[in-house]
């Protein structure tokens, strides 16, 4: 789907993503001698962000609930298989060339 | 800088390049998606050079959600370089303000990893040039990937249905992050919420799954805590 925003908003993502992502990068290597260690209790915290965050993102776009109620079967048999092959080699292009076949196998089948 | 340390930078990220590139392209053709001018990808892939965080904004720009929640969204998923910053600074303490600013540009999980194990081998490396060997590469890797993205996701039609590479490339990259019992409650207890809370006003789905799943890992650690959870 094209964003309905504008060149100006855009770019604003853009450079205040930036510099945020930038600040966290520079952060503890800026600040060594001051600050040198994450407090104990932010780090395990931190330790649940990215499988938090990624499966948040994930999962939604597997498992897709169509206008009559029924899932969307093509998406949830290539994520389903795509999860297999994540698992088993953690690599991202045989992942991806999973899921993808998949999807268009169970799309182009004669049901 | 040790010319031979620059080089084994470079030839020991060489394998990491068949996740890099696909992860890139997929990149760039979300931002054909997303509705972005291919100088606009550039700028985001030279400015904010984090892969995950700029699939999600983009998949959020294109919802047109509001900005504050593409912006908290992308940051989230940084997050986790905090860690890596932290980490990796002590091995960087002598180097000038603009050098740390330098490498800190191009620390993403895979310059970490890769110089994290050398810094803490015992064989003497000239860390700077290692690392920039590197973070060198992976950069450059990135942006082809994702101008080579934007050209090919002008070209392909949507029946093909590519969009769909976008949460193939998050499950590749979410499974490796699963390392104890914790982080798989985090994962199933954020997916699902996510999924539950996907009809929630202004996008904020993704939020709340995120915080749940981060709650049910510190939980299940709790839990698991004095037993055998690895």
């Amino acid at each position: 789907m094209a964003t309905s925003y504008g060149a100006a908003a855009i770019l604003g993502v853009i450079v205040v993503l930036g510099v945020i992502t930038f600040a966290i990068r520079f952060s503890f290597i800026a600040l060594f001698g001051r600050l040198d260690r994450i407090p104990p209790r932010i780090e395990r915290l931190l330790h649940y962000v990215p499988p938090a965050v990624l499966a948040a993102l994930v999962l939604p776009s597997l498992l897709v609930f169509q206008p009559d109620g029924g899932v969307a079967v093509d998406k949830l048999l290539a994520g389903g298989v795509a999860t297999g092959v994540a698992w088993r080699t953690e690599d991202i292009l045989a992942t991806m060339a999973a899921g993808m076949l998949v999807l268009w196998a169970v799309r182009l089948a004669p049901v | 800088m040790d010319r031979s340390d620059l080089r084994r930078g470079v030839r020991d990220s060489a394998p990491l390049l068949p996740g890099v590139v696909p992860f890139g392209i997929v990149v760039g053709i979300a931002s054909v998606d997303a509705g972005l001018q291919l100088l606009e990808a550039v700028a985001m892939s030279v400015v904010v050079f984090a892969g995950a965080s700029q699939l999600a904004a983009l998949d959020l720009l294109g919802s047109d959600a509001p900005l504050t929640v593409v912006l908290v969204t992308g940051t989230v998923i940084n997050l986790r370089m905090l860690m890596y910053s932290a980490s990796i600074a002590p091995y960087f303490r002598q180097l000038s303000g603009r050098w740390k600013a330098a490498l800190a540009y191009v620390l993403t999980d895979q310059a970490y990893a890769l110089s994290i194990v050398r810094y803490r081998s015992d064989r003497p490396v000239d860390r700077v040039a290692y690392y920039l060997g590197v973070g060198g590469t992976l950069w450059v890797a990135w942006q082809f990937a994702t101008v080579g993205g934007f050209v090919l996701g002008a070209g392909v039609p949507d029946a093909w249905g590519l969009d769909f590479a976008v949460p193939l490339v998050f499950l590749a990259v979410l499974v490796p992050t699963i390392e104890n019992r914790p982080g798989v409650v985090a994962a199933v207890v954020g997916g699902s919420v996510a999924v539950v809370a996907g009809g929630l006003p202004l996008n904020l789905g993704l939020l709340v799954g995120a915080g749940a799943g981060i709650g049910g890992g510190l939980a299940a650690e709790g839990v698991w805590e004095d037993g055998d959870g690895d």
